[in-house]
């Protein structure tokens, strides 16, 4: 059994916090920068060109590519042969969240309960945590920072599995049109397909960690997050939603065995500023 | 695409009725920050006949949550927040506080665009997430009431040259929904 110390983990956590809000990952850098070279509207060509300033600013001077610096949503993965030592691994990285997100000047976007009070937390805890046990003694955590507007975006869909590919092609397309310019495009798009009804949304959500533009391992899939694409950018929402070619970025499909009764469909987006980083213990 | 053109604050009616939708502005003067919670506060005030803490005559709300400033700058990144969310409050600011132009993000409501007619209004949209970038723009800021709200609480910010798109005019013109628009 290997021990990794609490305060081992809420540094790491600290510092990721810090990274991801300030720095854009370079696969979403290049993305906005191929997606300026193709678009044909002028205005939408104008608010890409601010996005990349923007990152460019946010990474030289160490301030956040956007205000909302997000619900703290991690992805971790523990070996089974992994303990935390002097603490938990939850209150682990609540701490090292808290004190990122205090340290780092970064905005707390979280209120307590959320019909009645509604009391900010003031230090961005709780985060969301979705701990997976692997194979092993390393500790992977994948932080995703995830603002509000591109979240309320979200939509999920019990399909009956008559519904098909066509009914997912129309749910999806419509959902991004609906959107409009809510949340922040160019997006990314994350489709869940399949599971039971959190585990579609899980996926959605999982689905949009993956390297940008790096297509589904399975051809067919590959083939519908291609025609996604297309037809979400055939829409003329464009940057901001004011027009033009750019409406997403990628579209990332995942999907998990489901119910001979079901076709669970959910979608999540993630806006220009799509941040997140990892690190392994 | 149009011209330029620079705007100060505070808005007259005219100045307002000069702005059509598509044209890009650099917008100088005081605004006013204001999110949901804000919004709702203000307009109770107003249910209940009450003064206002900021005086909107003639002024603009920006709807943004800025992050907190570091030591030595004048205000964290400060982005716009989606404007929807606001739809509701909207028309009550323009028909009682004399609210003569919104800064956000997305698309509004019907009922907005009929008060912003009725009432000779303006939407500018901000360039959502560029927010470390429309930072530079801004002077000045100071937590004029709300501190419980944290980052919700009203601001007051100078801006200098803040970059905009009239998105929806006063006469109901709507890029979101004519992105055609020159």
């Amino acid at each position: 059994m290997r021990t990794i110390q609490f305060n081992a983990v809420a540094d790491a956590v600290t510092a990721l916090c810090l990274k991801a809000a300030y720095d854009l990952p370079g696969d979403i850098m290049q993305g906005l920068e191929n997606a300026l070279a193709q678009e044909r509207s002028e205005r939408g060509r104008i608010f890409l060109g601010q996005c990349i300033e923007n990152a460019r600013i946010a990474a030289r001077e160490r301030m956040p590519i956007c205000q909302d610096t997000g619900f703290a949503v991690y992805f971790i993965e523990m070996g089974e042969d992994v303990r935390i030592g002097g603490g938990s691994l939850y209150d682990a990285v609540n701490a090292g969240t808290a004190r990122g997100y205090t340290a780092g000047y970064l905005r707390k976007s979280i209120v307590t309960d959320p019909l009645f009070r509604r009391r900010n937390t003031g230090d961005n805890t709780p985060a969301v945590i979705h701990l997976e046990l692997v194979p092993g003694d390393k500790l992977s955590i994948v932080l995703a920072p995830k603002g509000g507007g591109s979240e309320n975006m979200s939509a999920l869909k019990m399909f009956p599995p008559a519904a098909g590919r066509a009914g997912l092609v129309e749910f999806v397309v419509d959902s991004v049109t609906r959107a409009g310019g809510n949340p922040c495009p160019p997006t990314i798009v994350g489709v869940g397909v399949g599971g039971t009804f959190e585990k579609v949304a899980y996926l959605a959500k999982k689905a949009l960690l993956r390297p940008l533009g790096q297509p589904h391992p399975e051809a067919e899939y590959a083939a519908l997050e291609q025609e996604l694409l297309e037809k979400i950018n055939a829409s003329n929402i464009g940057p901001q939603g004011l027009g033009g070619d750019t409406t997403a970025l990628a579209v990332h499909i995942e999907y998990f065995p489901c119910h001979i009764a079901s076709f669970p469909v959910a979608v999540n987006l993630n806006c220009h500023a799509a941040r997140h980083d990892q690190v392994v213990l | 695409m149009k011209n330029t053109v620079k705007i100060e604050l505070p808005l007259s009616d005219a100045a307002v009725e000069t702005l059509s939708a598509g044209t890009q502005v650099l917008l100088s003067g005081v605004i006013y920050t204001a999110r949901d919670a804000a919004h709702k506060r203000l307009c109770e005030l107003i249910a209940k006949g009450e003064q206002l803490p900021v005086d909107l005559n003639g002024g603009a709300l920006y709807f943004v949550g800025p992050a907190p400033a570091k030591p030595g700058a004048v205000i964290g990144s400060a982005g716009p927040t989606t404007s929807y969310r606001m739809d509701a409050y909207s028309p009550i600011l323009m028909e009682h506080a004399g609210l003569k132009a919104m800064i956000g993000k997305g698309n509004r409501s019907k009922s907005v665009v009929d008060a912003m007619i009725r009432h000779k209004c303006v939407y500018f949209a901000a360039t959502g997430g560029a927010a470390a970038l429309i930072a530079k723009c801004i002077t000045a800021c100071e937590v004029v009431c709300y501190e419980d709200l944290g980052p919700e609480a009203i601001h007051r910010l100078e801006v200098k040259d803040m970059p905009l798109l009239v998105a929806i005019d006063c006469r109901g013109r709507n890029l979101y929904e004519n992105p055609e628009i020159q």
